[in-house]
């Protein structure tokens, strides 16, 4: 047997050093793009319970590889009915007899006539170790091309709505030529425009009040085809008609100048607003009909509906606040209250749409750009569920969002965009594992299968899900259950498996299947903890925490969430720290677990679970983000990275703490979101005399420019773009900062630590210090 | 008195009162007897300088033609014609004379009266003497006279004879009937003939007695008197005529005349003396003297031959009105056919048959009242005159009473109480056209701006302030004419009063001095309290596969393109303030944007046709000239984008809703024209379903066929009226589309139907331009609600006409034009009084096409009687037939036409039993007497019950008939004179070297010559018919082909032919056209050719194909109900 043993030598010298568990996770993470909360499982269900960190992964599923050409043909499915797991290294080959054993279910499968000259010098690249995740391209179906569907409020102030026209116009250039372009625009009615018109521009107005079936929309838009009486001897040619939906998707590379034109020619909607009213905005209708549009016209096929937005829904469903502006959009404060009128109803309108909208493999964008908040909270499932981009800036006429918008259209080192449409994820799993659920931009199918768990986390109850639109840095969460009993002990050496099939239509509009199959070791938790104690991944257990709190938070009250955070993280030190009982001071947590509290605390405090100063539609924003970033991305969200610039070396990271606020240092923060420039009190100073122009202190020039160029660097790879703060010691802005950092210094214990290093922040905020007290105090406490 | 007074009518306003002197004029052509008289008026002229001279050229002008004739005839006179006219020019007065001379069959009295008026009505005096025109010495005496009477007269029948006394004219002409009616047809045929003028002035009534004619000199005597009676209570008014004519002209009283007249006459006569004997007599073939009735006209036919019961000789004259032609005399000349009268020998024996020449004869009355008030200015100043004939040429000029050009009533005398008024069935309606337009030479209402405070009203009917108000405690209050309530004078109108206590400004304010005058509305006076915007057009065009394919879409935008320079402004301003918008639609609506600062058009389809919505607000209404060239860009792109549609199904209200909704949304009024092919059968609102089913037919359900099939129009026309969205309608059905139910908003909201069936662009593109072009520009108001108010005594119950009504007494109109008509009944709920008479005032608050708000009063007082002599003098046949035919169309909607048609005859048998009960001299039963003023009215009301509406013909559409039947419900007197009795000249007969029209003819067959060719026109058809023997010549001329054969009958307009007669021809076609409100379609009817049979449904006094009795069988008919009524 020629088995691959994948990491393999690296679980043999386990004990030897930590490094070769971080190289094996960051190997793994690149070859795969998968990181596991353990990377050696405790191999009984109560076991895995006891270890309180769920055994999971985070996929992502498109990771880009360099190294990864594709194969130009399908792959060989197990033929089992209920298995049909992809033939990959794990399984076991007999060359000769031309069969293979499916390592999950142990079907024994002929290969397919094509392989027949297989042997073992002679093998096909998915039965090669480093093949472990390998693509396809499958010639099915004749390809359809991408669409992008534009939905654009006009309900805008002339100088956004010019920038938004600007932006738009430019897109246009950005797509493949061959894409279907359309364009819905929305104030007090919704019009969907008609791009072939020659001459005389032509669009299809809805009212902006009126919810419409997605057949109304359809019959009005005369997308439904007219009954035909069939003639007799007149064979029906359907040739004759091109297909009725071109009239309002069309080809990019053809209507380009007309559609520049009508960008141009976009008027602000023209209805009078008066003096103490917000615009009437229809944006739930405009959906609506974008949705039934591209539902009736190209199902199942990869499309964008991007909508544009520069305030709230005001009327119509999905109607988020009334046209009062004395009544205030409401607030979390509203919401706690009960006191949001319209949040209810307006978020099932956008569910449904949501829901409608991934059932056809369309995706939604929202892109929000205004003061004030725009309704986020209520359309959040339709990015969410779609897989679709969240953007929320001030304004069109921002870098954040021009560059954000730009950054859709990216393109890789193939010159390939950076976006996939309509995946479908399986998960397949040895048998000792069940599968409970995902968290991530991506809906359910339904699928049940032998695999599926009945204890759900996330979406569950299904192996499959529905990613409509991907990109290379979409990471799904999935979450497992181990369910070897604990008296079925697993063979030693034994391993379990998991395999990911990934389905899509690549940006150049191929059907692609990428599959990736990992397996670990089994570990009996009894005698073998300390093998799965240094296989925790604290990163991605963190990470894959938080998305649990986060996505707990989106339906249970703040607090509760909070609680429940804090249990587990008692209950991972209890089983995990080494202690004497009642004895904090004797608490120690070994290396690959000691982040872990300090990522917990932050996340506590984080904009996705606490919704103080934030408003809603920040706070949705927030999860957004975090539901669909990789390991990396959701880390600086979770605990922003801090840097200091100073004369005394190249810059380093510091702890994100106050005392790490210098008056001669200059910090950048990136907390994903914002890119956070400070300068020191010293150094503002210095600036502000102007010494950076002088000859003599280039130095202090350069020492200006790091951080600036250290900034540029993250913006220019980020989506999307951060919000961009300079700022300085002092300045109003440095609430960024300061908001962030752990308050190790504040108005209260001012005094009781070192004098001069740090800036005290006035919160009333606990600091690490006193969390790490209270966390070591409750762990070693025999009480609980 | 007067003279001084007059002097300020002069310059009233400051304006030279163009109205004033243009009235005279106009006037003057028509008298053609003047001539004779002239002497006489010479004398008068003297005295009336105080009149400007304004028009004397006009008047020549005018004048020749028509006086041509009579001028020989009078023989001395004709000299002096020329000469005179130009005198005449001068003054009313010669109208006056003139009217006189000719002798007015008809209320024509007016001229007389106009002197003398002034003096009779208590309250009156002041004003009417004012306007008077300066009557001439002597004639004012006589004036006064007849005045004086007028009010007396009412009271008491014997105070006219007073009165006229010495005219007397009455009992002269009785005198010579009596002669002639002894002396037998002979007598007859001198009477009538030239004697027509006496008949006139004598009888108001023609009588048609039946055969009796031996027996009736017996009558004579008493019927005299038993007549005289009831005469000399109407001369006042309009009778007058008879009474003035002799009473003026002291020489030619009574019995002398008849034989002058005919003397002179016979010449020429034909016009003249015929028409005015005709009026009287018309049936009065059997002369009897008896029915010379010099009270009334008599008809005396034969009695029915339905009563065979009654005499003998009924059952022979059944067939006919036994009286042979006596009365032909009169047309002798004119009708070839008709030989003469001498020699019809009417012997004794009552004839089998009743001569259709001696039964009534509309052509007659008309040409009558032409020549007898055609010449003479109708000066408003007096209560209760009768105004010419709708037929006539007149000029009017306000003296404190609108023009009739604003309203007419059925009669002009009401009685006091309501007793009098049903025992007599008159309907006492007012035929009410508030924007009506005048002649070029009349002024248009004055615009009155009170400033901010407003017009003054009365403070508890809020009547506005009118010339019938009585200002009190030396101009400190002024008392309402309808409810009396004292209302303060607000210190800002405050004016002294003179020593006649009428106030000093009182000649410098048009609301104190004329009868209809406009107000600035201020703000409270406007929707929402504020004042209105310009109103809008909205084209909505129907591009479904029909309409394309028939290139009416490609018409229609080639015609917006220049006709929307034309659309009306108001006053001296360059452009109009009328916005434009442009819908198209089939099943769905597509709606553009021709904002002017667009390249290209944009449209925007709505298919939410089920909740439908405007789109766009900005750029969907727009100025035409700001936006010129983008609007030309969509005109000429509309017929493309649309070429290759399949699209047969269209929508239908969801159009009228998307206009409204546009309307409300840019806050203005305005006017939808929407042009539509097909029944809307498109899944939307108001969908309709094909209902048509001719087996309803006389059935009880055939009312169903009237009524929409669906009440959602009604209710969107109810919104519409709020929003002031009038909406017009050109159908351009292939099939049965249901006009019923499509038209019910156009109806509602005061628009307008225009129907061209089974349009094809050769033949129907003209007249549809035309239409499309008249209904453009012509002057409309928006947003309007009318109400009128009258004295105490009588009230505005009941409406007619296109409008909407939310309550029971207010008028809402989302738009009026100038064509449409609103009729109003009154009845009595309390008595009303002879002094004060009764007042009418007509208010109508409107949006103008500028956008200002204005109101515009129509001011008429009425007289008032007790004796209901006076009221069938001063009845209006066209008037009454105006309103029963809007009556009865309205009925059908609710009963079975049959039920409908039996009660119109059975009202108007109750009318003219009535009148014979009550009025007439007693005579034998088997007589028919009609009142001299109604004597059409069997005619005309024969003409409506075989309408198509009440008695369609196989050929005519369910969609015809509910067209028809909306059509009328707004028609002015004068449209459905002519729809109902069509206008048929003899074209052979045309003059081409002049300006006057040929006689018309009676519309019957059997005076249709085979070498003649005739032209027939309704209002809405012109038919040319050709007779199979004509000349070629003529024909050569008129088609440019050489032979009868070779006529194409499709032809839809005459060939233009360099050739007199051709031009001539056409030039009286072109006349025609430009009278009426509608473009008529010309049809070309070749003389046995299967066209003839549409003609022939136009020979209204002929049976018709689809069961409508002829003339002479209904008047029989009639005379039998009224006969059973007596009985």
């Amino acid at each position: 047997m020629n088995m691959c043993h994948i990491g393999c030598p690296f679980f043999q010298n386990l004990e030897d050093s930590m490094a070769t568990y971080l190289e094996f996770i960051q190997q793994n993470e690149e070859r795969d793009g998968v990181r596991f909360s353990w990377n050696v499982w405790p191999s009984s269900r109560l076991e895995a319970t006891r270890m309180v960190v769920p055994l999971a992964c985070l996929l992502t599923p498109l990771k880009e590889r360099l190294d990864l050409p594709p194969v130009q043909y399908e792959p060989v499915l197990c033929s089992r009915q209920t298995c049909k797991a992809v033939l990959n290294p794990l399984c076991q080959v007999d060359y000769r007899a031309k069969l293979w054993a499916c390592n999950f279910c142990f079907q024994r499968n002929q290969f397919p006539p094509a392989y027949a000259g297989i042997s073992e010098i002679n093998q096909p690249a998915e039965l090669m170790p480093q093949f472990s995740t390998i693509e396809y391209i499958v010639q099915r179906g004749s390809p359809t091309p991408l669409i992008f569907l534009y939905v654009v409020d006009t309900c805008l102030e002339e100088e956004d709505l010019q920038a938004l026209k600007e932006s738009l116009q430019m897109s246009l250039s950005l797509l493949p030529p061959e894409a279907l372009v359309g364009l819905i625009t929305f104030g007090r009615m919704v019009q969907v425009h008609e791009l072939s018109c020659e001459g005389i521009s032509k669009s299809y107005v809805f009212r902006g009040t009126k919810d419409l079936t997605a057949k109304q929309i359809q019959d009005m838009l005369g997308l439904t085809r007219p009954v035909v009486p069939v003639q007799q001897g007149r064979p029906l040619q359907p040739q004759e008609q091109p297909p009725i939906s071109s009239r309002f998707l069309q080809p990019i590379h053809k209507i380009d100048m007309n559609l520049t034109d009508l960008l141009g020619e976009l008027q602000r909607d023209p209805w009078p607003v008066t003096q103490g009213k917000r615009p009437l905005r229809s944006t739930g209708v405009a959906l609506s009909i974008a949705v039934g549009l591209l539902e009736g016209t190209f199902p199942n096929t990869g499309a964008r509906i991007m909508l544009f937005t520069g305030g709230p829904p005001t009327q119509g469903p999905g109607m988020v606040v009334g046209d009062e502006l004395k009544t205030p959009i409401r607030s979390w404060h509203d919401i706690e209250k009960d006191n949001a009128r319209f949040m209810k109803k307006a978020t099932k309108h956008y569910e449904i749409l949501a829901n409608r909208t991934a059932a056809n493999g369309h995706c939604i964008d929202i892109y929000a750009c205004a003061l004030d908040q725009t309704g986020l909270l209520e359309m959040k499932c339709c990015a969410n569920l779609t897989g679709g981009h969240m953007v929320m800036g001030d304004s069109f006429n921002t870098s954040l969002f021009k560059q954000t918008f730009q950054r859709v259209f990216s393109k890789d080192f193939n010159g390939e965009f950076r976006m996939a449409f309509g995946a479908t994820l399986e998960v397949k799993t040895s048998r000792e594992l069940k599968i409970s659920g995902a968290i991530g931009p991506c809906v359910s199918l339904n699928a049940k299968g032998p695999c599926v768990s009945e204890n759900e986390l996330g979406i569950g109850g299904t192996c499959q899900w529905k990613i409509c639109s991907l990109d290379p840095s979409s990471t799904l969460a999935i979450y497992f259950e181990v369910v070897n009993q604990h008296n079925a002990p697993i063979p030693q050496g034994g391993r379990g498996a998991a395999q990911f099939v990934t389905q899509y239509q690549h940006s150049s509009t191929q059907r692609r299947i990428r599959v990736t199959t990992i397996a670990r070791n089994w570990a009996d938790a009894q005698s073998q903890l300390q093998h799965i104690e240094a296989a925790f991944d604290q990163e991605a257990a963190a990470v894959l925490m938080a998305r649990l709190g986060v996505y707990r938070a989106e339906s249970e009250e703040g607090p509760d969430v909070l609680r429940w955070l804090d249990r587990q993280l008692i209950r991972l030190c209890q089983k995990f720290g080494q202690y004497n009982k009642d004895d904090p001071n004797s608490f120690r947590l070994s290396d690959s677990f000691s982040l872990y509290p300090q990522f917990m605390f932050h996340l506590r405090r984080s904009p996705f679970l606490q919704v103080f100063n934030n408003s809603p539609d920040e706070s949705s924003y927030y999860r957004h983000h975090f539901a669909r970033q990789d390991l990396t991305q959701s880390l600086i969200m979770i605990q922003p990275i801090l840097y200091s610039y100073s004369f005394s070396g190249p810059p380093e990271p510091v702890l994100l703490d106050s005392s790490s606020i210098l008056a001669d240092r200059i910090l950048l923060m990136d907390t994903f979101f914002q890119i956070v420039i400070y300068l020191g009190e010293t150094i503002a100073q210095w600036q502000k005399a102007g010494y950076q122009d002088m000859p003599e202190y280039e130095n202090f020039k350069h020492l200006l420019q790091a951080p600036l160029d250290d900034a540029q660097e993250i913006l220019q790879t980020r989506f999307p773009m951060p919000r961009y703060i300079n700022t300085e010691h002092g300045g109003s802005q440095a609430r960024f900062l300061l908001s962030k950092v752990n308050p190790s210094q504040t108005h209260n214990n001012l005094y009781a630590w070192g004098q001069e290093s740090g800036s005290p922040i006035l919160t009333d905020d606990v600091s690490l210090q006193v969390f790490m007290d209270h966390l070591k105090k409750l762990a070693v406490s025999s009480a609980s | 008195m007067s003279v001084n007074q007059q002097a300020h009518t002069g310059l009233p306003y400051g304006q030279p009162q163009p109205g004033y002197q243009g009235y005279q004029q106009s006037g003057y052509g028509g008298q053609q007897m003047p001539g004779v008289h002239h002497s006489q008026y010479g004398a008068y002229n003297g005295p009336l300088p105080g009149y400007q001279q304004p028009a004397p050229p006009q008047g020549t002008l005018r004048a020749p033609p028509t006086s041509g004739a009579p001028l020989p005839t009078s023989g001395a006179p004709v000299p002096a014609g020329q000469p005179v006219y130009s005198q005449f020019g001068q003054g009313d007065v010669q109208n006056g004379i003139a009217t006189s001379a000719v002798q007015m069959q008809r209320p024509s009295a007016s001229q007389p009266f106009i002197p003398g008026t002034a003096p009779t009505p208590v309250s009156q005096p002041a004003t009417f003497q004012q306007y008077g025109p300066p009557p001439t010495s002597a004639q004012q005496l006589t004036n006064h006279m007849a005045g004086m009477q007028i009010g007396s007269s009412t009271s008491a029948p014997p105070p006219a004879g007073l009165g006229y006394g010495p005219p007397t004219s009455v009992p002269p002409t009785s005198g010579s009937f009596t002669a002639t009616g002894s002396g037998l047809y002979t007598s007859y045929s001198s009477s009538q003939g030239p004697p027509p003028v006496t008949m006139t002035h004598g009888l108001p009534p023609t009588s048609l007695s039946q055969g009796l004619s031996l027996a009736q000199p017996a009558f004579s005597g008493p019927p005299l008197s038993a007549q005289r009676l009831p005469q000399a209570p109407g001369f006042v008014p309009p009778p007058c005529s008879t009474g003035i004519g002799p009473s003026s002209y002291p020489p030619t009283t009574g019995a002398p005349r008849p034989s002058t007249m005919q003397g002179s006459q016979l010449p020429g006569q034909a016009l003249t003396g015929l028409p005015t004997s005709q009026p009287n007599h018309v049936s009065s073939p059997p002369p009897h003297p008896s029915m010379s009735g010099p009270a009334m006209t008599g008809l005396q036919g034969p009695p029915p031959p339905t009563h065979p019961s009654q005499s003998g000789y009924q059952m022979q004259q059944n067939g006919s009105f036994g009286q042979v032609r006596g009365p032909q005399p009169n047309y002798g000349g004119a009708y070839p056919g008709t030989p003469n009268y001498g020699s019809q020998p009417a012997p004794p024996p009552p004839p089998k048959r009743l001569d259709p020449d001696s039964i009534p004869s509309p052509i007659q009355v008309i040409e009558d009242d032409r020549n007898n008030r055609g010449s003479e200015p109708f000066i408003t100043g007096v209560r209760g005159q009768v105004p010419p004939l709708v037929t006539t040429n007149f000029l009017v000029k306000d003296q404190g009473n609108a023009s009739p050009r604003y309203i007419r009533c059925t009669s002009y005398n009401i009685p006091c109480t309501s007793d009098m008024a049903k025992q007599s069935q008159v309907p006492l309606a007012a035929v009410i056209k508030p924007l009506a337009m005048l002649p070029t030479d009349e002024t248009p209402p004055y615009l009155v701006d009170h400033g901010e405070p407003g017009p003054i009203r009365c403070n508890r009917c809020k009547a506005y302030m009118c010339p019938f108000m009585q200002f009190i405690e030396g101009g400190r209050r002024f008392q309402c004419c309808f409810c009396s309530c004292v209302t303060e004078v607000p210190p800002h109108y405050f004016q002294h009063l003179d020593h006649t206590g009428k106030r000093v400004d009182f000649y410098d304010r048009p609301e104190l001095s004329l009868g209809s005058y406009e107000f600035l509305a201020t703000v409270s006076y406007c929707k929402n309290n504020k004042f209105p915007n310009p109103p809008a057009f909205i084209f909505m065009i129907d591009v479904s596969y029909n309409a394309v394919k028939s290139g009416l879409v490609r018409l229609i935008c080639e015609e917006l393109k220049s006709l929307l320079d034309y659309m009306p402004r108001e006053g001296n301003m360059e452009e109009s303030a009328i916005r434009v918008g442009f819908v198209t639609y089939n099943k769905v609506l597509h709606f553009y944007n021709v904002k002017s600062s667009l390249a290209q058009p944009q449209m925007m389809v709505v298919s939410d046709v089920a909740d439908m919505f405007v789109p766009l607000l900005d750029g969907f209404l727009v100025n035409v000239n700001e936006s010129r060239t983008v609007i030309v860009s969509l005109l000429d792109q509309i017929p493309e984008m649309f070429a290759d549609t399949r699209e047969t199904e269209t929508v239908f209200a969801p159009v009228i809703q998307a206009g409204m909704e546009a309307l409300k949304a840019a806050e203005c009024a305005g006017k939808l024209f929407i042009f539509h092919t097909s029944l809307p059968i498109a899944e939307a609102p108001g969908k309709l379903k094909n209902r048509d089913d001719r087996k309803l037919i006389n059935t009880d359900k055939e009312k169903t066929l009237f009524q929409p099939q669906t009440s959602f129009y009604s209710n969107l026309a109810k919104d519409c009226v709020a929003q002031g969205c009038c909406v017009d309608l050109f159908l351009f059905p292939n099939q049965y589309l249901d006009v019923a139910t499509l038209g019910v908003v156009p109806y509602q909201t005061g628009g307008t139907i225009y129907k061209y069936a089974y349009f094809q662009l050769e033949t129907d593109q003209e007249r549809f331009l035309n239409d499309l072009r008249k209904d453009v520009q012509k002057e409309v108001g928006f947003d309007a609600v009318m109400r009128v108010r009258t004295s105490t005594g009588i009230r505005a119950t009941d409406f007619f006409g296109a409008f909407y009504m939310s309550n029971t007494t207010d008028v809402e109109l989302a738009g009026l034009d100038c064509d449409k008509t609103i009729t109003v009944e009154f009845r009595h709920d309390d008595k009303l009084s002879e002094d004060s008479g009764a007042l009418l005032q007509c208010a109508l608050l409107y949006t103008n096409c500028a956008g200002q708000r204005r109101l515009r009063i129509h001011n008429l007082s009425l007289n008032c009687c007790t004796q209901l002599a006076d009221l069938y003098r001063n009845c209006e046949t066209d008037t009454l037939i105006n309103f029963l035919a809007k009556f009865a169309y309205r009925g059908v909607l609710n009963n079975p036409v049959k039920t409908v048609r039996d009660t119109l005859i059975n009202q108007c048998a109750q009318i003219l039993a009535c009148y014979r009960k009550n009025c007439a001299s007693p005579s034998s039963a088997g007589q028919l007497i009609l009142p001299e003023c109604m004597k059409l009215l069997p005619v005309y009301l024969n003409c409506v019950l075989k309408s198509d509406v009440l008695q369609p013909g196989a050929e005519v559409t369910t969609d015809d008939r509910a067209y028809i039947r909306q059509l009328v419900s707004s028609m002015d007197v004068a449209e459905t004179n002519v729809f109902f009795y069509p206008r048929l000249l003899p074209l052979t007969k045309v003059d081409v070297d002049s300006d006057t029209l040929p006689a018309a003819i009676r519309n019957s067959e059997e005076r249709l010559s085979k070498g003649d060719m005739y032209l027939l026109e309704n209002g809405l058809n012109i038919f040319v018919w050709v007779g199979v023997n004509v000349q070629q010549g003529l024909i050569q001329n008129l088609f440019g082909v050489s032979s009868f054969n070779h006529i194409s009958s499709t032809l839809n307009t005459l060939p233009v032919l360099e050739n007199p007669f051709s031009k001539r021809v056409r030039s009286i076609i072109d006349m025609f056209q430009a009278q009426r409100s509608r473009y008529m379609k010309l049809i070309i009817v070749k003389q046995e050719d299967k066209l003839e049979m549409l003609f022939k449904h136009f020979l209204v006094e002929d049976k018709s194909m689809s069961g409508g009795a002829s003339y002479v069988d209904f008047l029989c008919h009639m005379h039998k109900e009224i006969r059973q009524l007596l009985s």
